[in-house]
């Protein structure tokens, strides 16, 4: 390896992740009576003695002597008072533990289970909080109670434990002291009284404390100790980037050879890690060129292997290998620190065979040189059902009627050749056509065909040519070298042609499945919707691995339900479903050719995103077959894809529902709020203007002034109310620009006649030039644009102040721009100016307007495939400018 | 102006209130009908001197009545139209409407635009010569001055300028001035028109910005001034 190595990243991160975090120590007994809290307490006494801070947050001693000696000297954390039952009880105070920050921490009894009104449920649990408050903890721990431990124990002492602590708690564990005492003293221990068991009856304490138990129990702990120091050596190595292996734990990998059976293998390498106790591998070693071979005659030895060591408990990997499979299998080995090899021995073949060593010798062969740091144990591999795979075979009898074919006629035209040529050279020259037609067939159809015509060449060559002629009789030295020269040439012509179509085929294989996925992940990356998604995901995989295809996805209420199939199916059997659910469940294989539901005619691969299951993805043959290595590789890797393409779209569904959610809301209340403030306020004045018109004593300037108001006020009204509706008339999209050829000149001068009312008291200057080039644009729709602006700009800038209209071209775009000598915008709203319902000093302080007004004009401007901003005219933010830029030709000609 | 009977046809009560109120303070005559058919019943019997229509009725749309009535009279007809309803204005236009208000119109806007419809410029036109305020327009020798000094129209631009003045203060649509001077072949194009009315502005002295003489209906026609 010359690649340096990296630490791996996990590792690095469980390292960081332990920053800041107090340090754990956990004190391991085999069984109570041990000595862990006396341990513990004095290992505290130590560290006191060199200063550092500790704290009793609870210690049970039992009212054993020399142990509340021990205590005698540190400082004990009053326990929090608890009414249990009637019963007044003491826990551990761990909020005034945190408090207390102390260096160290002292908490017995790791397993124990709180009363309620606790902080948590469980006391590993307030252990987690002290460390994460950076205090350093002491506990202790029985083995029995380690969670994946229970039933072991359980089944070796007939006495189960109802408080378990979880294992990754003894994980997170800095380091783990075993406190061993030999069985026979512990039972001396019982017998004296000095151990406390916790309301266990007599006998059953006699049984648990039986000698063969604790003998037992001790290993258990023992190995649950070495086991922690084991990982932690891997985590050492992992985090500092050595190499591996090292010996600790001698753990054992399995190793599948392409076209091994390896069952022997595999219960060989169970039942040596099962009596190292130790975790074992097995790895199975394809190429493509093997998978094809075996997709071809309906074989798969390997499968079954690997379903059986599944079931005996390995953990499991292919490799799919193409070049140097020695250098793979030996990373995968230092990297699993793996120190024992098992692998099936390849099948004895004649010696003369051996001559060409076939890859499975050849791989052993650089296995043997260079896996020196690792033990090497062959064993026998059973036949593969009578047959020698990679021997080159024989063709089928239809192929070989074809070929033989193909040999006759070769043979015969060779020899028709080398009679004509018989009067012109010398008749050992004659074999050389011979030899082309042998080593051509070599070339072109393989080992088999080449041979053979080898061998006929010879006859013929020998019957026509060799004197005396038309007989096989005379068997000459020279005539031997022959027929060994022409074996010789299409042996090794066969072999270089079959090599070289055999990598073909398998490049062209990864080319195909590269296609494929790609194919996959393009559909999917086109698909906008979730079941577009599925329908290019059953339609492919249907395609693809030319079976059937189903995929099923949980509904609201997280049951399982269809959401496509290829070709469409809308039940599953129930046998098919379960074995769907337990896909989804546990987020493994299972039914057809898994160790789940084998019988199940589908086989339901789990199709997991980051955070969620999403589904599950069903395959099936017409024939009933189990998917192959190869399919099934494909498939996971199509499953794979399917995930990814359906968490994106699930993803940009949720969020695009939330942000519709969130903004309809905002607009419904804005909504709201505008009807019942805008609405109401002109109807206030008409009725009180109208209302004012009846009093008696009513001059007649009072009666002008109630009669504009009423006018003004109803004018209003109505503006508001074209605003709602040409704001709905956007929002449905119902707008459909009717656009000609439009003097801006003139749109100007509608729009002024049409506020001629407001805008009498603001001077209006128009810079446009007479002879600029129409606008493509619909005339009412932007006639309405300009007057919303203009009566925008008149009210925020107030009576008296100047608004200018200009207008120019810069291409095939108009731009027109309406400027007021206002305040301007605030800072930040330019961008909002052209919301629905904005509006500047927003609430009953701003101007009467509806807050639609500019967010219509642009609704309107980009129907035209135009674009409008809002700025400020001057560098210090005073007056505000409304620029539109307007298409000048008709954008239907231009495209 | 003398009293001319003036049918509404209007299905809201209050506005028809309203209407009658205001023009029967002009001296009109008022007849109201609230359906479309009792409104073509109503344009038979009475022979008003101008309809006053809405089109949006309950029984039938206002361009229904509008062809009935149309199949044996050429009353002047004022359409009140809703702002959002552009292409139902321009059918209205389109089947022989003379002019439109878009409701919330006001009551003077109205009147003046009634006004324009009643007054028979055409036939003043006919002996005399056409005077808009300082605008006068010679009908006989093809000439029109203002303010005493002659415009040098052109002949198209005095035809446009004839056309418009005859309909002084009312609605001319687009189409109904091609198909005048150019000829139906040319009811398509409204670029011609554009740049007649740039040159008849031009010599009028009006601004398209600031109109006063010439004022656009964006989408639909023009309007010529009552002087």
């Amino acid at each position: 390896m010359s690649e340096p190595r990296r630490p791996e990243p996990e590792a690095l991160l469980s390292e960081a992740r332990r920053e800041g975090r107090g340090r754990l120590k956990v004190f391991l007994g085999a069984a109570p009576g041990v000595g862990k809290t006396y341990a513990m307490l004095e290992a505290a006494r130590l560290r006191a003695a060199e200063g550092v801070k500790v704290l009793v947050g609870v210690v049970e001693t039992h009212g054993r002597a020399e142990t509340e000696a021990l205590l005698r000297g540190l400082e004990v954390l009053p326990r929090r008072r608890v009414i249990h039952s009637g019963r007044i009880l003491h826990e551990m105070d761990t909020d005034a533990l945190i408090a207390h920050r102390p260096d160290l921490a002292l908490i017995d009894e790791l397993a124990h289970s709180n009363l309620s009104g606790g902080r948590h449920e469980k006391r590993w649990q307030d252990v987690e909080d002290v460390l994460a408050a950076g205090i350093d903890v002491y506990t202790t721990l029985n083995v029995q109670h380690v969670e994946t431990l229970n039933d072991t124990v359980a089944r070796i002492t007939g006495v189960r434990v109802r408080e378990t602590v979880p294992d990754r708690v003894l994980e997170m564990a800095d380091e783990i002291e075993l406190i061993d005492l030999p069985p026979d003293e512990l039972i001396a221990r019982l017998r004296a009284g000095k151990v406390y068991v916790q309301d266990q009856a007599a006998r059953a304490v006699a049984n648990f404390f039986a000698k063969g138990n604790l003998t037992a129990l001790r290993e258990l702990a023992m190995r649950t100790a070495a086991d922690r120091v084991d990982a932690q050596l891997q985590e050492h190595m992992a985090t500092n980037a050595i190499a591996g292996p090292w010996p600790t734990q001698e753990r054992i990998l399995v190793l599948l050879p392409e076209g091994a059976v390896g069952r022997d293998a595999i219960r060989i390498g169970k039942r040596s890690a099962d009596r190292a106790r130790v975790e074992w591998f097995v790895l199975a070693l394809t190429s493509l060129r093997d998978e094809q071979s075996r997709r071809a005659d309906g074989q798969d030895e390997t499968g079954p292997a690997l379903r059986l060591a599944e079931r005996l408990g390995a953990d499991i990997s292919t490799l799919q290998v193409e070049g140097d499979a020695v250098s793979e299998v030996l990373d995968f080995a230092r990297r699993q620190n793996i120190r024992r090899i098992i692998l099936p021995r390849p099948p004895a073949r004649p010696w003369l065979a051996q001559l060409l060593p076939d890859a499975r010798e050849r791989f052993l062969a650089g296995l043997t040189r260079r896996a020196t740091d690792f033990e090497l144990t062959l064993v026998g591999d059973e036949a593969r059902a009578g047959r020698k795979r990679h021997a080159p075979t024989p063709p089928d009898l239809p192929h070989g009627l074809r070929l033989a074919g193909i040999v006759i006629a070769v043979v015969a035209g060779a020899s028709l050749v080398a009679i004509s040529a018989d009067r012109l050279f010398p008749v050992l020259s004659l074999s050389l056509i011979y030899m082309t037609a042998v080593v051509s067939v070599a070339a072109y159809f393989g080992l088999w065909p080449s041979v053979a015509t080898a061998v006929l060449s010879f006859l013929t060559y020998n019957l026509l040519f060799t004197e005396p002629r038309l007989t096989l009789h005379i068997w000459s030295r020279g005539e031997f070298l022959t027929l060994v020269l022409f074996l010789a040439a299409s042996i090794l012509t066969g072999n270089l042609a079959a090599r070289l179509r055999s990598r073909v085929i398998a490049q062209r294989a990864i080319a195909d499945r590269t296609r494929k996925l790609y194919d996959f992940s393009r559909k999917a990356a086109g698909a906008a919707s979730f079941d577009d998604v599925v329908w290019a995901a059953v339609s492919h995989v249907a395609t693809v691995l030319e079976c059937e295809s189903i995929l099923l996805v949980p509904d609201e209420g997280g049951a399982l339900a269809i959401a496509g199939a290829f070709p469409p199916e809308d039940r599953l059997e129930p046998r098919e479903r379960s074995a769907a659910q337990y896909a989804f469940d546990h987020g493994e294989p299972a039914g057809r050719g898994s160790g789940t539901l084998p019988a199940s005619r589908w086989l339901f691969l789990p199709l997991s995103g980051a955070e969620r299951r999403l589904g599950t993805l069903g395959i099936a043959y017409e024939d009933g077959r189990e998917p192959g290595p190869g399919d099934r590789r494909l498939l996971e890797a199509l499953a794979d894809q399917v995930a990814l393409a359906l968490e994106r779209i699930c993803l940009s569904e949720d969020l695009a529902q939330s942000r519709v959610t969130s903004e309809t809301e905002r607009l419904r209340s804005a909504l709201l709020s505008s009807v019942s403030h805008d609405l109401r306020t002109p109807l206030v004045s008409i009725l009180g203007a109208a209302e004012g018109l009846d009093q008696p004593g009513l001059g007649p300037q009072g009666r002008d002034i109630l009669v504009e108001t009423i006018r003004e006020e109803g004018e209003r009204l109505d503006r508001y109310i074209q605003n709602l509706l040409d704001m709905t008339r956007l929002g449905h999209g119902a707008l459909r620009p009717n656009t000609v050829p439009t003097d801006l000149r003139e749109l100007v001068g509608a729009a002024r006649h049409r506020l001629r009312g407001p805008l009498r008291d603001n001077p209006v200057m128009v810079t446009i030039p007479e002879d600029m080039a129409p606008a493509h644009v619909d005339p009412i729709l932007i006639e309405q644009v300009v007057v919303n602006i203009l009566d925008n700009a008149r009210k925020y800038a107030g009576p008296g102040t100047p608004i200018r209209i200009s207008a120019s071209t810069h291409g095939a775009r108009a731009t027109l721009a309406i400027e007021d000598e206002g305040p301007g915008l605030p800072p930040g709203a330019s961008g909002h100016v052209f919301d629905m319902f904005w509006r500047v000093g927003q609430g009953d302080g701003g101007q009467g307007g509806t807050g639609l007004g500019l967010a219509i004009c642009k609704g309107i401007v980009e129907a035209h495939g135009g674009a409008i901003r809002a700025e400020p005219v001057h560098a210090d933010g005073r007056g505000t400018r409304i620029a539109i830029d307007l298409p000048l030709t008709n954008p239907e000609l231009t495209h | 102006m003398s009293a001319a009977r003036i049918l509404i046809v209007e299905d809201e009560t209050p506005i028809r209130r309203f209407l009658r109120v205001a023009l029967e303070a002009e001296g009109h005559l008022v007849s109201e009908a609230a359906t479309a058919h009792e409104g073509v019943a109503l344009a038979a019997k009475e022979a008003p001197a101008a309809i006053i229509l809405d089109l949006g009725l309950p029984d039938a749309d206002g361009i229904t009545v509008l062809k009935r009535v149309r199949e044996w009279s050429a009353v002047p007809v004022l359409v009140l139209s809703v702002r959002s309803d552009e292409a139902g204005k321009i059918a209205a236009l389109d089947a022989g409407a003379q002019d439109y208000v878009t409701k919330p119109f006001s009551t003077g806007e109205l009147l003046a635009r009634l006004r324009g419809l009643l007054r028979d410029r055409a036939a003043e036109a006919a002996t005399a010569v056409l005077t808009l305020g300082p605008l006068s327009i010679d009908a006989a020798d093809h000439r029109a001055s203002l303010a005493g000094e002659d415009l040098h129209l052109t002949r198209k631009e005095f035809d446009l300028l004839w056309l418009l003045a005859t309909h002084a203060g009312r609605l001319v649509t687009q189409d109904m001035i091609l198909r005048a001077i150019w000829g139906p072949a040319h009811a398509g194009d409204s670029q011609y028109l554009r740049v007649y009315i740039r040159q008849l502005r031009a010599k009028l002295g009006d601004d398209a910005a600031d109109p006063r003489w010439i004022f656009t209906e964006p989408g639909v026609g023009y309007r010529l001034a009552e002087g």
